[in-house]
C-alpha cells in the first residue's frame, strides 16, 4: 500500500485513540474546592483574558495565587489567552471573572478537549511525522510503524487527553527543535527549544545537552572563524526569542524577578539556596548524574550521541532532582520515544515503565480503563511491528564491548516478567484495597518497581552513550534514503 | 492478526442509549420473573420482542450479572445505570464478539486467494479480516450505540463460512439458532432455505444444470429438516407448551410502529415519502389540490404514515413488495445454482431487498448485507466496486445514530479510517480503479452533504421552522446510493453468465 495512505491511517488511529481517551474524566472532576489541573487550566484563561498583562503573576485581589496561581512561564499565558478569546466567543460564562470559578459543563469539556487536540496536531503530530520520516533509518514501512508507536505512547495520551495538560505543546517544540538540529537548521532548532522552555520551565531538562550539542558542535568548527560565527548566531536566536517572549515583563524588573518567583519557588534569596540548602544537594546529585553524557556529548556532537544524551539527561534529572512531579516523567519518555526505531526492546521497556510509574495519578483520576486499554495496546502493537525482542542480541543492543552484562542476553524473558509484574500490580491496586497497616502500600510499590526501571535503564543508557568509541559512528544522521 | 482485532473492541465508551437500557430490562425480566411471565412483562416500555433464545441468552447473561450489581435486575428500577452496570454490559458485547472473532477467522480462511507471495497486507485474508473487525458500521452500532450485533453477525458469518466449507449441516444449524436469536434474518431465510435444498438436497444436476428431480436426498432432507426443528423446538418448546405462542408472536411482530424510523433508513420509502410530499407541495402550489390532510411524518417514534398524494402504504404492501423483490433472486439460484458464492451472493441480495422495502427498517439493518458483501469483495473485483460504494453510504447514513457533539469527533475519526482503508487496500488488491467517476462524485458528494447539514445548516434562518431537513436530505441522498448498490448487485446475479472462478 501507498505509505501516505498508511501514514494516514496512523495518524488517524492515533487521533482517535486520544479522543476516546479524552471522553474519560479528567482531573479533579467534580472535586470542590480546589478540582485539578483542568480547572487549573480553565482558571488561567480567564486571569489571562480579563486581566492585564502585568497583573498576571501578581497577587491581586482578582487573582488570587493561591488558587491555581499562574506558574508556567509567558507561553502558556499567551496561549490560555487565545483559548480565553476563543472560549468567550462561545460562552463567556467559561472565563467570566471570580464566577466560573470550578466551571464544569459537557459543553465545556468539548471546549477544553478540542483545544488540547488543535494543539496537538498543530505542534506535535506533524514533529513525529517529520521526525520519522526524514530522521530516522529504515523503509518506508518501518518509519510508518514507527510513526504509529509514537503516536500510541499511552503516557502522553493519558496525561495530555485524561488528566488534562498541554504537555503536547511544549514536547512538540521540544521535538521540533531536536528536527532542526538533526537537519542542520541550528538557528530554527535552538528558536524552536527556546520556544519550549518558554512554555514549560520543565523543559530545562533538556537544555544541558541541547546546549553542550550546539557547543560542541562549534568547538567542531574551530572557535577561530566559522565555530565562533555559528555560537553568535546561535546566542543572538536565543536572546531576541527570550527577549520577544518576555517583551510584555521587560518594561519592570520587578515583574521577571515575580515571574522567575512564580516559576521557581525556592524561597526568597538566591543566597540561602546556594549556601548549604538541601536543593544545592540535590542539584549538585542532578549535574553530577548528568556530567558524563553532557562531556561525551560535547567531544562528540553528532545526532545520535544528541538523542542519548537528552535520555540520559533528562532522565537524572528526573531521578535525582528536588520535588519532581511524576508527570515530568514526560520529559525522558520523548527522547525514548525517538529511541523505538534505534533500541526497540529498552525504549518500549521504558515507555512502558513510565506509563505504569504513574498509575497512582490515572487512578485518582478515574482513568484505570483508558490506562489498561492502551498500555496493552501499546506493548502488543510496539513489540510486533518493531519486532522488539528479535533485536535484543548483544550486539544490537550496542553491548559488544561489554560482555560482562550477561544477564541481558535473557533481556526478552525479563520484559515479559516485568510487564507481568506491571499489570498484576496495575490490577491489585484497583481491584485489591491495601492492608490498614499500610495504607500507600500500592502507591510505594508502583513507585519502588518504576524507580529501579529508571535506574537500571539509566545507567543502560549511559552505558550506550559512552562506551560508544569515537571514531565516526557506523550510522548516518542525516537522512539516508 | 486475531489479537488486533480484540483491540479494536476494547476501545469502549461511557456511552449510553436506549438500547442499554432496553437489554439491562430483558436482564431484569429474565432473571427475577418466571418464563411465563417473560412475554407478558410490561412495566417498561422496552417489552421483550426477541425469539425466545435471545430471552434464554440473556437469562444466562444475568447470571453473571448478578455478580456485578444485583440492583439492575430489579424490574421497576428503570432506567438504573451504575458504573457497575454500564462496565458488565461492555464486557458482555465484547465477550460475546468472540463469537464474531472466531466467525470471522473462518471467513478468511475460506476466501480463495491467487497464488504468488504478496505483502501480507495486501492479502485477501488480511483485507477481509481488517474489513470485517474494524468495519465501521459493527463499532459504531455494537459498542457506541450498544447492541449485540457482533455476537449475531458473527453466528451468520460463521453459517456462511461452514457453507462456503462445504459443512452444510452445521450452517444450517446456525442459521436456526440465528433465527431464534432475532427473527430479523427471517429475510434471508428463503436464500438458506432454496440454497440447501437445491444444491443440498439433490445431489446431482442434469447435463444442463437444471434440477435432477431423481438425485433428491431424503436422508439429507430429513436431517436438515429435524435440525431446523429441533432447534426451533428447543426455543418456542415452552411458550408453545404454555399456549403463549399467540402472544410470543405478537411480541415478536409489533406492526404498530410506523412505515419508516425516527431516522428514515435509506430505502425505496425514504424515497417514496419524499416524492409524495414534494408532490403534495407542487400540487397545492399548482392549486391541482385542496385540503390535503397534513401528512406528518416525521413526528416522533412510532407515529402512523399518512401519505397526501399517493396511496398510503400498509405493513402487507410492503412484505408483498420484499417478496415480489426477492422472487428473481432465489429462482436463480434455483434454476442455475453457482455453489456456495452464489448463494452468498442471494444472501446479500435478499438482505438489500429487505432493507429497501421492508416495514420499519432501522438504518443498523444495513449491515446485515454489508459485512456478508464483505466476503465477496475480496475475491471478485466488480464486487469490490459495488462493495465500496454500499459501504461507504451504508456507513454514513449510519451518522445520524450518534448526535452528540462530543461523538461527532469520533464518528468522523472511525469513518475515515475505514473508508481509507477499504479503498486503498482493495485497489491494491486488483490493481485498479474500482469505481468509475460518477461513482466517485457521488461519495465526494456525501462529504459535502455533511458540511452542509452540520455547518451550514444550522446558520441558516430556516433551522427553526423546518429542524428535520437535515435527516431528510442525509437519508434521501444515501437512498440514492443504496438503491444503486442494490441494482448492481441484483443485475449481477441474474447475469446469466459468470465467471468460473465464481463456483
Amino acid at each position: 500500500m501507498d505509505t501516505w495512505s498508511l501514514l494516514s491511517i496512523c495518524v488517524l488511529l492515533g487521533l482517535t485513540t486520544r479522543w476516546a481517551v479524552s471522553l474519560n474524566s479528567y482531573s479533579g472532576a467534580g472535586k470542590p474546592p480546589m478540582f485539578g489541573d483542568y480547572e487549573a487550566q480553565r482558571h488561567w484563561q480567564e486571569i489571562t483574558y480579563n486581566l492585564p498583562v502585568h497583573e498576571w503573576y501578581f497577587n491581586t485581589t482578582d487573582n488570587n495565587l493561591n488558587y491555581w496561581g499562574l506558574d508556567y512561564p509567558p507561553l502558556t499565558a499567551y496561549h490560555s489567552l487565545l483559548c480565553g478569546h476563543v472560549a468567550s466567543l462561545i460562552n463567556p460564562d467559561w472565563v467570566e471573572l471570580h464566577t466560573s470559578q470550578g466551571f464544569e459543563s459537557s459543553a465545556h469539556k468539548l471546549f477544553m478537549r478540542a483545544t488540547v487536540l488543535i494543539a496537538d496536531l498543530l505542534m506535535y503530530v506533524p514533529a513525529v511525522v517529520l521526525y520519522c520520516f526524514y530522521l530516522s533509518e529504515g523503509s518506508n514501512r518501518k518509519k510508518v510503524c514507527l510513526v504509529l508507536c509514537i503516536l500510541l505512547y499511552p503516557g502522553l495520551i493519558l496525561i495530555d487527553y485524561g488528566h488534562f495538560q498541554y504537555n503536547s505543546i511544549s514536547l512538540g517544540l521540544a521535538l521540533w527543535g531536536v528536527l532542526g538540529l538533526g537537519l542542520g537548521w541550528d538557528m530554527l532548532g535552538s528558536l524552536a527549544f527556546v520556544l519550549a522552555v518558554n512554555y514549560k520551565q520543565m523543559e530545562l531538562y533538556h537544555s544541558l545537552p541541547f546546549f553542550c550539542y550546539l557547543l560542541g558542535k562549534c568547538f567542531k568548527q574551530g572557535m577561530a572563524g566559522r565555530g565562533l560565527f555559528l555560537l553568535v548566531k546561535i546566542a543572538v536566536t536565543v536572546l531576541v526569542t527570550f527577549t520577544l517572549c518576555w517583551l510584555p515583563f521587560l518594561t519592570d524588573p520587578g515583574q521577571v524577578l515575580q515571574v522567575l518567583h512564580r516559576l521557581f519557588p525556592v524561597g526568597r534569596g538566591l543566597f540561602e539556596v546556594l549556601c548549604g540548602n538541601l536543593h544545592s544537594f540535590y542539584l549538585a546529585a542532578t549535574l553530577l548524574a548528568a556530567l558524563p553524557s553532557s562531556i561525551k556529548l560535547l567531544t562528540k556532537p553528532t545526532l545520535w550521541q544528541f538523542k542519548l544524551a537528552l535520555v540520559n539527561s533528562s532522565l537524572a534529572f528526573f531521578l535525582f532532582s528536588f520535588q519532581v512531579h511524576e508527570k515530568s516523567i514526560l520529559l525522558p519518555a520523548l527522547p525514548v520515544c525517538l529511541l523505538l526505531g534505534d533500541l526497540p526492546l529498552p525504549a518500549v521497556w521504558f515507555l512502558q515503565a513510565s506509563t505504569f510509574s504513574m498509575l497512582p495519578l490515572f487512578l485518582k483520576d478515574g482513568l484505570f480503563v483508558p490506562y489498561a486499554v492502551t498500555s496493552s495496546a501499546f506493548v502488543f502493537y510496539s513489540v510486533y511491528l518493531l519486532s522488539a525482542l528479535e533485536h535484543s542480541s548483544e550486539e544490537e543492543l550496542q553491548l559488544k564491548s561489554l560482555s560482562l552484562l550477561p544477564f541481558l542476553s535473557q533481556s526478552p524473558g525479563q520484559f515479559y516478567l516485568s510487564v507481568a509484574a506491571m499489570a498484576g500490580l496495575s490490577f491489585m491496586s484497583v481491584a485489591l484495597a491495601p492492608p490498614a497497616r499500610l495504607p500507600d502500600l500500592f502507591p510505594l510499590l508502583v513507585s519502588v518497581f518504576s524507580f529501579l526501571h529508571f535506574l537500571g535503564l539509566l545507567l543502560y543508557f549511559n552505558v550506550v552513550q559512552i562506551a560508544e568509541p569515537p571514531s565516526p559512528r557506523r550510522k548516518n544522521p542525516k537522512k539516508t534514503e | 492478526k486475531n489479537s488486533f482485532g480484540l483491540c479494536c473492541h476494547e476501545i469502549t465508551h461511557i456511552f449510553h442509549s436506549t438500547d442499554f437500557e432496553v437489554h439491562r430490562n430483558w436482564l431484569a425480566i429474565t432473571h427475577s420473573l418466571p418464563v411465563s411471565k417473560w412475554y407478558h412483562e410490561s412495566t417498561s416500555e422496552w417489552t421483550l420482542d426477541y425469539p425466545p433464545l435471545f430471552a434464554w441468552f440473556e437469562y444466562g447473561l444475568s447470571h453473571v450479572a448478578q455478580h456485578f450489581d444485583k440492583k439492575m435486575l430489579v424490574v421497576q428500577n428503570l432506567g438504573y445505570a451504575s458504573p457497575a452496570t454500564v462496565l458488565f454490559q461492555r464486557l458482555s458485547v465484547i465477550a460475546t464478539d468472540v463469537v464474531f472473532i472466531y466467525a470471522v477467522r473462518e471467513c478468511c480462511r475460506s476466501v480463495r486467494e491467487e497464488k504468488g507471495s504478496k505483502d501480507l497486507l495486501v492479502r485477501p485474508y488480511f483485507i477481509l479480516a481488517a474489513l470485517l473487525l474494524w468495519n465501521y458500521g459493527l463499532l459504531i452500532v455494537d459498542h457506541i450505540h450498544f447492541q449485540y450485533n457482533g455476537f449475531l453477525c458473527g453466528i451468520l458469518l460463521l453459517s456462511v463460512a461452514r457453507h462456503l466449507q462445504g459443512r452444510h449441516l452445521e450452517g444450517a444449524f446456525l442459521f436456526a439458532v440465528l433465527l431464534n436469536l432475532k427473527h430479523i434474518y427471517l429475510y434471508i431465510a428463503p436464500a438458506y432455505g432454496i440454497f440447501l435444498l437445491r444444491s443440498y438436497c439433490f445431489t446431482k444436476d442434469n447435463t444442463d444444470g437444471s434440477v435432477r428431480w431423481s438425485s433428491l436426498s431424503l436422508v439429507r432432507l430429513i436431517a436438515l429438516g429435524s435440525i431446523v426443528i429441533s432447534v426451533c423446538a428447543l426455543s418456542f418448546g415452552p411458550f408453545i407448551a404454555m399456549g403463549q405462542l399467540p402472544q410470543v408472536l405478537s411480541r415478536l411482530f409489533p406492526f404498530k410502529r410506523g412505515l419508516c424510523h425516527a431516522y428514515w433508513a435509506p430505502n425505496i420509502w425514504a424515497l417514496y415519502n419524499v416524492v409524495d410530499k414534494a408532490l403534495s407541495v407542487l400540487g397545492l402550489r399548482l392549486k391541482l389540490l385542496a385540503n390535503l390532510p397534513k401528512a406528518s411524518m416525521t413526528g416522533g417514534l412510532v407515529q402512523e404514515f399518512q401519505h397526501s398524494v399517493l396511496p398510503s402504504v400498509s405493513p402487507s404492501a410492503t412484505l408483498i413488495c420484499t417478496l415480489v423483490s426477492i422472487l428473481p433472486a432465489v429462482l436463480s439460484i434455483w434454476r442455475c445454482p453457482r455453489g456456495a458464492r452464489g448463494f452468498l451472493r442471494c444472501l446479500v441480495v435478499c438482505a438489500l431487498c429487505s432493507f429497501m422495502f421492508g416495514w420499519h427498517v432501522h438504518e443498523k439493518a444495513i449491515l446485515m448485507a454489508i459485512l456478508p458483501l464483505s466476503v465477496l469483495a475480496v475475491e471478485s473485483r466488480e464486487d469490490a466496486g459495488i462493495f465500496l460504494m454500499l459501504a461507504t453510504t451504508g456507513h454514513y447514513s449510519l451518522f445520524p445514530l450518534l448526535f452528540t457533539a462530543t461523538e461527532m469527533p469520533t464518528k468522523v475519526l472511525l469513518i475515515l479510517l475505514f473508508t481509507l482503508y477499504s479503498f486503498t487496500s482493495l485497489k491494491k488488491l486488483f490493481r485498479g480503479f474500482l469505481l468509475n467517476t460518477l461513482e466517485v462524485t457521488y461519495l465526494l458528494g456525501l462529504i459535502a452533504v455533511e458540511i452542509i447539514c452540520e455547518v451550514v445548516y444550522p446558520l441558516l434562518p430556516w433551522k427553526q421552522t423546518l429542524p428535520f431537513v437535515t435527516l431528510l436530505a442525509k437519508s434521501v441522498y444515501c437512498s440514492l446510493g443504496v438503491s444503486y448498490s442494490f441494482i448492481r448487485l441484483y443485475l449481477s446475479i441474474l447475469r446469466p453468465t459468470d465467471k468460473p472462478k465464481e463456483l
